[in-house]
Parts: C-alpha cells; sequence; structure tokens
C-alpha cells in the first residue's frame, strides 16, 4: 500500500499502553496507517513501572527507555515529542497541539494514562509538594535529596511505600503519613501490612498512622505538616502517593463520554466508533486500572480492531500485586478478606516473618495474600483465574507447590535468595542472571518474552514457576503475570478449550474449517496449533489424518534423534517375549547394521540410529516377524510394564502379566493428548511402580485397586486411588472408560497428573465410578476409536504407504553450501 | 548462467509438506506451500544443524523438529528472537515440473 492511500491513526499518549497498542498494530498490519505520536513528555516511550529502581539508584533512565527516538524513525512513525494535544475535534476529525500543530485522523486512540491525585489541602501548591507519576517527579526528588533531609510520603499504599523507600535510599529521613492504621489495606490484611510495617521500621522507614493532614505548612518552600490532631511533623520535600487519577479532561473537552474514567467498550471503542482508548486513563465495565498487565491485553485487543480484524474482546483482567523493595516478598491477589461464606487457610510464623493466607470459597481459591515466602503466589494466582478446585489437597496446599511433589525444583525456595548463577532451566541451561538481564537489557514483559529471548522453561516447562516468579520479582511493583485465559499459541484468542468447544459445536471437520470458522489470524496456522487442533480433531473423528499437522515422530513412525536419525521400537506386549521374538529383533539389528540397543523403561527394546530411508524395509521385516509399532515416538499408549505375577512369584496375588498383555491389547495404538502409560503389579509390594503411571492396577488377593494420574517425569506424581473391583472384566472396562474420558477431556499435551490437579479427582469419579452407564459408554466409543487406531501403522508403511516421505530425490549436481 | 535443473514433480511434494534433494555436496529440502508455491532450502538449520524437511511449513515458514526455531523459507533467516541464517536456492515451477538452481 501506497503511503498516500493510507488511513490516519493518530495516538495521543506516548506512555506504556498506548505505544504497546502501536507495537501490537505494527506486528498485525505493519501498512495499514500513517501514524502520528503526541506525548507531553520530552521523552520517548519509558517503562513506568521501573520508576521506582530509578529513585532507588537501582537502575538508570537510559535503562527503563522501551522505545528510544530512532525506534520511531525505524518504524516510520511521525514523533511529535514534547507536545501535548489540547483539542479533538471530532467533526473534523483532527487534533491539535499546544504549538498549533493540526494533524487529521482517520482512527485516534487516547491514552492519556492518569496522574497523581493532588490532595486539595491549604498550601498544596508551595514548592516542594510533588507526585510520584514521571521522570520529573524523580527528578525533583533526587534533587531534593541533595538539599535536604526530611521527606514526608503521604500515603502507604504501594505508591507511597516504593516512594519513601526510594527516598530512604537516596539518603534523606523519611516518614509515612497514612490515614489507615494497617499499610496497604488494599492488598494486605492487618496482620501482614503489620508485619511489612516492621521490616520497613527495622530499614529506617517512620510511619505516622491514623494521621489525617489538614494543612501544609511554609511560606514558597514546604516546611511541615499539620494534622487535624493539632500536632505537626517537619518537611522539606512532600510526596504525595494518594491514589491515581484517570486523565479524560481531554476526551471529557470533546464530549466523548466519561464517567470515572473514558467509558469503552470490551472493544475498547468509546462512544465514538473512531476513537478508541487504552490504559489508566479508560474505565472499562465499570473498573479503571493502574497495573501494567490489564494495559497490555487492552493494547493487544484495540490493535487487533485498528487492524480491522475484529474478533479480540477485552473482559477484564484479575491482577495481583508486588511490592517493589527490595529484601520484601508480599504478593496479593483478589478478594483476602472474605465475608461469611468463604473460608480462610492461614499459616502465620512470627519468628520466621512468614505469613500465608488463602481465601477459599467452595474449595475454590479466590483471594490470596503471602508475606516473607511469596514463591507460591504464582501457583495460587495460576489456581485463582483457572478456579481450580483444590479439595484434593486442601491439607497442604499452604505449604506449596513444592509440598505436592515437584521433584526438579522442590527444594528452591526464594527466588529474590537465589545467586546469579542458580540454574533455573535444566533443560537450556538457563541461569537466573541470564533471566535477569535479558528481562531488563532486552526489556520483556511476559513468560512467552523470555521463553523466547533465554529458552527458559520453554522445553519441559518444569522451571515455568520459577521463571515467572523471577520476572515478577525482577518487573517487582505491579507486574500481574499471565494473562487471565491463556490463548493455544499466537494464532488466535482462543483457549484449547474454546477451539475444542468450537470444533464441537460446529461440528468442524478438518484444519481449514477450524481457522476459518473461528477465525484464526494465520492462514495455516503454526506448529503449535496444527499439532493441538490435529489431536482434537482425530478425537471427534477417529478416521482423522492430516500427516503434515503432526510432529514428524508421528509422521515417521520413529523417534527423531538428534542427529536426524531415528530409532525404532518393537511392541512387547506386557514386556512378555519369546526366544523367537528376540532372534527376530536380533536379525533385524544385524540386517541394517543398527549402532546402538537398549533395552527400555518401558520393558522393551530400543533400536538407535536408523536412517529415514531404512525404516519402511526395517517395519516389513519386524511385521513379519509378527510385531507391531510401539507407538514409543507419539502422543500415544506407550507401554503397559508388568511384575511376574503368581504364576512365578511367590508372593504375586494374581496373573499380573496377563491382565497387563490384555491391556496393552486394549489400549495401544490409541492417540492420547500426551504419553500415556499403565502398569500392573502383580501384590502390593509394586515391583511394576504402578503408582506412577497414568494408570495402575496393583493385584490384591481380593481383587485390583484401581490407581490414575501418576507421573514419573519432570514431576514426580503418586496416582490417586480411584477404585477397587473384583474382575479382570472390570479392570479392563474401567481402563478403556479412563482413557476415553482423559482423551476427550485434558488439553492436548497435558498429562494425566497436571489434567486432574487441574479438573479435580471428583469429576473424574463422577465421570467413570459413581455413573455406571457412563462408564460403558466411554468404554464403547474407546473401542470404536482404536479400531482404525489399531491398524498398525508400520505394516501400512512398509507395504508402501506415503512411501515419499522416506525417499529422498538423488541428483547429480553440486549445490551452493 | 541460467542452469535450471528439473528435480521432480508438483505432484510428488505433498501440500504443507517437503521432499529431500541429495546434491553431491548438500541437502536440500523443498517445501509447497498452500497456493503451490515452491520454496527450496537447504535442510540443516542455522541452530543445530536440524532437518528442517522434517519440520512442520505454515505460511512461508518451516519450524525446526529439534528446537522449534522457526525458519523464513524465504530467506533462510531464524524469526522470533533467534539469531541465524542457512541457504536457500531459486526454484520455479513450471508445467507441473518442479526445477531449482542450485549455484
Amino acid at each position: 500500500m501506497s503511503q498516500n492511500s493510507r488511513q490516519n491513526l493518530v495516538l495521543v499518549g506516548n506512555g506504556m499502553a498506548g505505544m504497546r497498542t502501536i507495537e501490537e498494530l505494527l506486528k498485525l498490519e505493519p501498512e495499514k496507517y500513517n501514524i502520528t505520536v503526541f506525548g507531553d513528555e520530552p521523552y520517548g516511550n519509558y517503562n513506568r513501572i521501573m520508576l521506582s529502581p530509578v529513585l532507588a539508584n537501582e537502575k538508570t533512565l537510559e535503562e527503563v527507555m522501551l522505545n528510544d527516538d530512532s525506534w520511531y524513525k525505524d518504524n516510520n512513525i511521525r514523533f511529535e515529542k514534547g507536545k501535548k494535544v489540547t483539542e479533538i475535534h471530532r467533526t473534523k476529525k483532527q487534533v491539535t497541539a499546544e504549538d498549533g500543530t493540526v494533524v487529521p485522523y482517520d482512527k485516534l486512540l487516547i491514552a492519556t494514562g492518569s496522574t497523581s491525585f493532588m490532595l486539595p489541602l491549604p498550601g498544596a501548591d508551595k514548592y516542594g509538594v510533588i507526585g510520584f507519576r514521571d521522570v520529573k517527579d524523580v527528578d525533583t526528588m533526587i534533587e531534593a535529596a541533595e538539599h535536604y533531609k526530611k521527606a514526608v510520603v503521604i500515603g502507604g499504599g504501594l505508591l507511597g511505600l516504593e516512594a519513601a523507600n526510594g527516598l530512604m535510599k537516596q539518603g534523606m529521613d523519611v516518614t509515612v503519613v497514612h490515614l489507615m492504621d494497617s499499610l496497604m489495606e488494599r492488598q494486605l490484611d492487618k496482620p501482614a501490612a503489620d508485619m511489612l510495617q516492621k521490616s520497613l521500621e527495622e530499614k529506617g522507614m517512620k510511619f505516622l498512622m491514623d494521621h489525617q493532614t489538614e494543612e501544609i505548612l511554609g511560606d514558597e518552600r514546604v516546611t511541615g505538616l499539620k494534622f487535624t490532631d493539632g500536632t505537626t511533623v517537619d518537611a522539606d520535600l512532600l510526596v504525595m502517593a494518594v491514589g491515581i487519577k484517570p486523565n479524560f479532561e481531554l476526551a471529557e473537552a470533546a464530549k466523548i463520554h466519561c464517567e470515572r474514567g473514558i467509558v469503552v467498550s470490551d472493544t475498547m471503542q468509546t462512544f465514538d466508533p473512531n476513537i478508541y482508548s487504552v490504559g489508566e486513563c479508560v474505565q472499562h465495565r465499570g473498573i479503571t486500572y493502574g497495573l501494567v498487565a490489564p494495559l497490555f491485553e487492552q493494547a493487544k485487543v484495540a490493535a487487533n480492531h485498528l487492524a480491522e480484524l475484529g474478533y479480540a474482546r477485552y473482559e477484564g483482567t484479575m491482577t495481583s500485586t508486588m511490592l517493589k523493595v527490595t529484601g520484601i516478598d508480599l504478593f496479593s491477589a483478589g478478594d483476602f478478606h472474605g465475608d461469611d461464606d468463604t473460608d480462610e487457610l492461614l499459616f502465620h510464623d512470627v519468628a520466621s516473618g512468614t505469613y500465608k493466607k488463602l481465601v477459599i470459597r467452595d474449595n475454590v481459591i479466590i483471594g490470596a495474600c503471602l508475606y516473607g515466602d511469596t514463591i507460591d503466589g504464582t501457583w495460587y494466582f495460576q489456581m485463582m483465574k483457572d478456579e481450580t478446585n483444590i479439595s484434593d489437597f486442601r491439607s497442604t496446599i499452604l505449604f506449596g507447590q513444592a509440598h505436592l511433589g515437584d521433584a526438579g525444583h522442590g527444594d528452591e525456595t526464594r527466588v529474590a535468595a537465589m545467586a546469579d548463577d542458580a540454574e533455573i532451566c535444566g533443560c537450556n541451561g538457563v541461569s537466573k542472571g541470564d533471566i535477569v538481564s535479558a528481562i531488563t537489557e532486552k526489556k520483556l514483559f511476559t513468560l512467552d518474552d523470555v521463553r523466547a529471548h533465554t529458552k527458559a522453561s520453554a522445553s519441559c516447562g518444569s522451571c515455568t514457576g520459577l521463571v515467572e516468579s523471577i520476572l515478577a520479582h525482577t518487573l517487582g511493583g505491579d507486574y500481574s503475570q499471565a494473562p487471565s485465559k491463556k490463548p493455544m499459541c499466537g494464532c488466535t484468542d482462543l483457549t484449547h478449550d474454546e477451539v475444542r468447544d468450537g470444533i464441537r459445536k460446529h461440528g468442524l471437520k478438518n484444519h481449514e474449517e477450524v481457522r476459518r470458522t473461528l477465525s484464526w489470524n494465520t492462514e495455516d496456522g503454526c506448529a503449535v496449533c496444527r499439532q493441538a487442533t490435529n489431536y482434537y480433531l482425530l478425537c471427534e473423528y477417529p478416521e482423522y489424518n492430516d500427516p503434515e499437522s503432526r510432529f514428524i515422530n508421528e509422521r515417521a513412525h520413529g523417534n527423531i534423534q538428534k542427529d536426524g536419525s531415528y530409532s525404532v521400537v518393537p511392541r512387547m506386549f506386557g514386556g512378555m517375549c519369546t526366544p523367537a521374538d528376540l532372534h527376530a529383533i536380533a536379525n533385524v539389528a544385524e540386517k541394517f547394521n543398527v549402532p546402538e540397543m537398549k533395552v527400555t523403561g518401558g520393558q522393551r527394546i530400543d533400536m538407535f540410529g536408523i536412517q529415514k530411508e531404512d525404516l519402511p524395509a526395517m517395519w516389513k521385516d519386524l511385521s513379519e516377524a509378527g510385531f507391531v509399532s510401539g507407538h514409543a515416538y507419539g502422543k500415544a499408549m506407550r507401554t503397559c510394564k508388568t511384575c511376574v505375577g503368581d504364576t512365578w512369584c511367590r508372593m504375586g496375588t494374581q496373573d499380573s502379566t496377563g491382565l497387563g498383555v490384555k491391556l496393552e491389547e486394549l489400549t495401544w495404538g490409541s492417540w492420547m493428548p500426551h504419553k500415556y502409560k499403565l502398569a500392573v503389579s502383580g501384590c502390593p509390594r509394586n515391583c511394576a511402580e504402578a503408582t506412577i503411571k497414568d494408570f495402575g492396577v496393583v493385584c490384591v488377593e481380593s481383587g485390583y485397586e484401581l490407581h490414575v494420574g501418576g507421573n514419573g517425569g519432570i514431576k514426580v506424581r503418586v496416582t490417586d486411588f480411584l477404585t477397587k473391583v473384583d474382575t479382570e472384566e472390570e479392570v479392563l472396562e474401567f481402563a478403556g472408560a479412563f482413557a476415553q474420558f482423559y482423551r476427550e477431556d485434558a488439553h492436548y499435551l497435558e498429562r494425566t497428573a497436571p489434567w486432574i490437579e487441574r479438573v479435580g479427582l471428583d469429576k473424574i469419579k463422577a465421570a467413570i465410578l459413581d455413573d455406571a452407564e457412563n462408564r460403558k459408554i466411554l468404554h464403547e466409543r474407546f473401542l470404536v476409536s482404536q479400531k482404525p487406531a489399531q491398524i498398525d501403522p508400520w505394516k501400512k508403511h512398509a507395504d508402501g504407504a506415503d512411501e515419499h516421505q522416506f525417499k529422498n530425490i538423488k541428483i547429480k549436481a553440486v549445490a551452493k553450501v | 548462467m541460467s542452469n535450471w535443473l528439473e528435480v521432480t514433480q508438483l505432484e510428488e511434494i505433498p501440500v504443507l509438506g517437503s521432499r529431500v534433494v541429495e546434491t553431491d555436496t548438500a541437502k536440500i529440502a523443498i517445501f509447497r506451500g498452500k497456493d503451490d508455491t515452491i520454496y527450496a532450502i537447504k535442510d540443516a538449520c542455522p541452530h543445530k544443524d536440524g532437518p528442517l524437511s522434517q519440520g512442520i511449513m505454515h505460511g512461508d515458514s518451516v519450524t525446526c523438529p529439534l528446537h522449534n526455531w522457526k525458519i523464513s523459507l524465504k530467506s533462510g533467516e531464524a524469526l522470533g528472537a533467534d539469531e541465524g541464517c542457512t541457504n536457500v536456492y531459486d526454484s520455479k515451477v513450471e508445467d507441473g515440473k518442479v526445477y531449482l538452481k542450485l549455484s
């Protein structure tokens, strides 16, 4: 599109919300608009939430710049720096700035933010009385610290305490004046607030609680404060940090509907359809926000509509709080006071300075307030957003996620106290220091950003909580981690559940229909959503298969290794084999010069280092010897591990190997949301380790105990006991029904352990234990889906299916390398 | 010098899929987009030489199967926050035949 045919977009307000919208828009539609940005501060866009560290001498202004002058130039954006817009003319569709600059618009974006709320006290106009909102305020404070000694901060909230901490770091003697008898009363309850006050007092901060200011004393410059009880305090500098107020005078003057902020719809549109608004100046569903996470969600939605994609909706944000004061860990979210219908879980250890409180309604967390040990804040917050039923681990939840059995990172408790060289991501070798410097140098805000830049938590994901904590601690203050709903990937705003519901509701039959009907923003999707969607489709339609949307392992029916070769694992039902089976495998291994073999943990034999072109011929030999694919490569049923059982073992109570073979015959070949393992142990000594499998059977003298949701992988989790049954037939019916319920309910790439933790064991019991009829129906559906799944893929390919993928095209030519 | 080499038929390459062309010096992955555009790229990810031919293709890029780097099939460059570049080769389709220019 040429410059002339583009529409004009004007942004008023060069802050984080407005500029984030522009950045999101440039990602979607880089050439749709000629963009003009007005900002009344003489800087580019800087990270306002980092002002406290600037004041505390922990960061410089350069370090917190997000977009410098060259960024605007590089993106062809006209930047009217230091110019305040004074008028919006809606009929002429133009804005006018203080200096007379007039710019016409087709679409206008108002992001005027907020200002410090200044108490209308007598004397509030004296020198040395300021708010805490922008770089200018910080400069005033730093300058005052050079010449004066005594500072008073009015307001014992988040912002006030951060300002007070910064002024102390600048060497001033600081007193905080607070109207209430409890600090941060909007984020903390009384016990936590008292602990906070005590630690701040130990750092040297002074407090005048329960004090209402009547008058500001002094001639030209402030010299002190007088309170309603007649007492006074000296002050050379007075910072008002009693709150912020949305800045909407400009919009109101243009007769755009405003209440406590500029009123916007779920599409971030004001009452004038050509005018959008985002950030702290807006009021959405009656709420105004002063934290950064909601602004970024709003920015995404506004950009989506400015790009005329027209499907994103902002539905409000659940926020959480942390304080940016070094050495103090506090976390708060949601309703932490509770009411008559709520329960309180409380842990209070005065000696160690730890306080944890969770407010619970109907076994769902609705509020959290943590002091001293906040490592689990992100975990509680995620469960709060997901409305996770916590009844299964209610008695231990206060001890944290580590207590549930996080083998990988269980002993790492305090992120803040960790050394810079402590390894956070074991898969990719990323240390805490790497993550912190990437966040500050590359100006990252979200978990996805950190993953993209450092790879931390991008592989197995077990350190996600730690990475989120580091992000929260580094950004501090009003950072609030993940968006309230997690889209499947960047191609859509829909969650896994929404995509799945969409497929079922609209009867969508293939990838194209899914992407079209559910308004994907990419033509072909990406590697993430294609694989997930492919699973959801084949779960609905067992015959469905789109090889190009499967990971290579499932396309080539082998595990791709780091050198591009593959491994081959034939299935050995229940781990049982005959001399003839072993001869056949040995012959194949010799014939194809297999460089290395291994007996796997799943009781079968792995052959490594096979070239892709050799796979079909190898499968043909194995197939003729009676083997089928072991699906060791797939998000599928893998193995059924067994112990010896009563045929040989003097302790055995039942035929565990025989039952294991039957279970594997029932379930082999089944595609699952993730890998899926079974085991049968012949007695409670449990040699087959059935209690760390997805579906485990422990035989006892009187029957069979069924266990579900175990995991021996990244995070060890012991199974939940489901029920005890009397016969093998019942075991098989439960096995099929449980597998099918998992297949139909869990998210793609969610193993049974996190799935059960997310939805609660009660849901599983209700579906397959309490409702015998439903169990039979699920089992039937499982059998139907098994019909196409148990056509052996190895035999199919040995017989020539999909032949081209295994054959390279060979030509005599020299290609440049 | 115009030295187009015929390598295969268009229909031999699955849509949103690939084939591998082995030359004397390098393996080349040829991809076929939804609109039948053909892309030819050295079959080695700039990160750790992963076989790009085995990745999932979307739009004009491919995700490497080893560590999920996204590589542009047009330029050979790594997309997103990753940095690196691999060779790409000129290609064309005429009368259902696929041609590459290798030097």
